[in-house]
């Protein structure tokens, strides 16, 4: 059983954000990074996968800058077997389906049982590279997904999906097939000493690729804080018993809502 | 054309749509195209007639044996099919999580992708500009797509009003469309938790974040919600501390709302609360804290202590 599991550095959810001189992206040069929420999950999900079968290898596959190295040592000390970076300048600067394009391009010839990423990423938030890629590589795919039923895989997989407002569906999908994974469904293993000490062992492929161009590219053209777009009327002074009264009034008069 | 897409389970209309409708006659007006709906379907289906009733061109009825039940395979093969013979300028959905399970996939047949999740767009000198919010809500981005259409656009829930989709009167036309065989197998959706609570569809929400202070003093919100009609909802550390279930919580890793009025008590406003509910209609923020992010977000807001206000507010409300 192989199974690839696509992550991505992100700038990390706490990190105090400016934007870049240009107004098209922020700027990244000093800014924490870290793994993808979701992918994160993804990998948890690939690695017990694996382990249930007691056979496997499970690959991780990022593309993104140099930098992004940090995102597959940490995921090859947590037990992912061998690594594919796909180094670009500056990824943010790809649309989603380049992305997907040259991530296809590089994964084809694994030929794996299955494709796991994280649902979206925290940053540009698309949260459709995988679903693309699926298209691409000419399997099925399943976004979403919280459950995984690992005794089920036997050339088809039964996966549990979220859809809205607390209802909840399994399918059988046939392999190979891609998975998109729901953050927080499992608890994400740290890295052992020894698997730590392990992960230098491992192989990393580098692979240098040149993104052609797309010409049905959505493109950035500026980047902004949200506006703020209200003027909040501060009501009763201070004294929240006048305060409600006046509210009641606006509400019903004003903003018409009662 | 644009070319809207309808959402349904068995038939059951995802109000969603109608933001759509709203959002393609937005577009067609800056574009000039018509607007068509696209409803796939498993057999003939009543919902045709009540779409044909806003202002579009026709409603077009993709119908296959393999669309009763969704999949990711049959819904692209349908719409795949459409967009052939129609040759639509935009395709638009709303943003919900179906879409978001075949729409990238739909636009990667036609060597397009998605401009998914927007909030607004805007016509700048006939260019149609879209804005979508990237870094978990940190931030906006202005997004133009370059080359030739079918252009695919989603755009979140909230972001136009279902009640702007003007109203008309629309020819309808069955397609029988050709579908392959899904490489998956669907079983029936299912509810986990009994009682499981849809906030996306309330036109009233009371919430209640940490500033409540205790399990007890909830039936204060709770009283507040009865005398308005409205549904009651909290923020993550309520829902953590298991003072209401997980179906009440609002924001990123709950649901995401937009009511006519949203009443935040006692809640800060972090970046994920705000995600699940800036685009509601009027919000009012009461909170004793007057640096609190939710007063950037407020219509009204109060600054005091919110067991003074409400007791006010419901017998404001009962005066009538």
């Amino acid at each position: 059983m192989k199974i690839i599991v696509l992550m991505k550095q992100v700038a990390n959810k706490d990190a105090v954000l400016r934007i870049r001189g240009d107004e098209r992206w922020i700027d990244d040069s000093d800014v924490s990074q870290q793994t993808n929420e979701s992918d994160g999950y993804a990998l948890e999900e690939a690695l017990r996968t694996k382990e249930a079968k007691g056979e496997g290898e499970v690959i991780v596959c990022t593309l993104g800058k140099p930098s992004a190295k940090t995102v597959i040592k940490d995921a090859l000390a947590r037990g992912a077997d061998r690594a594919i970076h796909i180094l670009v300048e500056d990824e943010n600067a790809l649309s989603p389906y380049q992305i997907s394009k040259a991530i296809a391009d590089n994964i084809r010839e694994e030929n794996a049982d299955l494709v796991f990423t994280g649902l979206q990423s925290d940053d540009a938030s698309h949260g459709q590279t995988g679903v693309i890629l699926a298209e691409l590589l000419d399997i099925p795919h399943a976004t979403i997904v919280i459950e995984v039923d690992r005794e089920s895989i036997n050339g088809s997989v039964r996966v549990k999906r979220e859809l809205e407002s607390g209802w909840y569906q399994w399918f059988e999908y046939k392999t190979p097939s891609l998975l998109t994974i729901q953050s927080g469904i499992s608890q994400i293993r740290y890295a052992s000493l020894k698997g730590i000490m392990a992960a230098k062992k491992k192989e990393v492929r580098d692979v240098e690729v040149s993104v052609e161009d797309f010409e049905s590219g959505q493109v950035v053209q500026k980047v902004y804080m949200p506006l703020k777009t209200k003027q909040t009327q501060i009501l009763g002074d201070g004294d929240a018993k006048a305060g409600a009264v006046e509210l009641i009034a606006k509400l019903k008069d004003e903003a018409r809502v009662l | 054309m644009i070319l809207v897409f309808i959402e349904h389970k068995d038939g059951v209309l995802n109000k969603t749509s109608l933001e759509a409708i709203a959002a393609a006659q937005n577009i067609a007006g800056d574009t000039g195209d018509s607007v068509a709906a696209m409803i796939p379907a498993g057999s003939d289906i009543g919902l045709a007639q009540e779409i044909a009733g806003y202002d579009i061109e026709k409603v077009i009825v993709a119908k296959n044996d393999k669309l009763g039940t969704y999949t990711p395979d049959g819904y692209t093969d349908a719409f795949a099919e459409i967009i052939r013979k129609e040759n639509p300028n935009y395709v638009v959905m709303a943003h919900t999580y179906q879409v978001r399970d075949f729409c990238p996939k739909l636009a990667a047949r036609f060597g397009k992708e998605m401009v998914g999740d927007c909030i607004r767009y805007s016509n700048e000198g006939g260019q149609l500009v879209f804005t979508r919010r990237i870094f978990l809500g940190k931030l906006d981005a202005d997004v133009t797509i370059k080359g030739e259409g079918p252009y695919f656009v989603t755009f979140q829930s909230g972001a136009f009003r279902a009640d702007n989709a003007a109203a008309g009167s629309a020819a309808v036309e069955t397609v029988d469309v050709e579908v392959g065989d899904p490489r998956m197998v669907p079983e029936e959706p299912f509810q986990e938790a009994k009682a499981s609570v849809d906030l996306t569809k309330s036109e009233v929400i009371v919430a209640i974040g940490r500033g409540i202070k205790s399990e007890e003093n909830i039936k204060v919100a709770e009283e507040l919600a009865e005398a308005l009609g409205a549904d009651i909802a909290a923020s993550r550390p309520i829902c953590d501390s298991e003072w209401l279930p997980i179906d009440r919580q609002i924001g990123s890793s709950g649901q995401t709302v937009a009511p006519k009025l949203y009443i935040a008590l006692g809640i800060s406003g972090a970046i994920q609360h705000i995600v699940g509910m800036k685009n509601s209609g009027t919000i009012v923020a009461i909170n004793k804290d007057s640096e609190a992010p939710i007063f950037d977000l407020a219509d009204y807001g109060i600054v005091g202590d919110l067991f003074e206000a409400v007791p006010t507010m419901i017998e404001e409300i009962q005066k009538g």
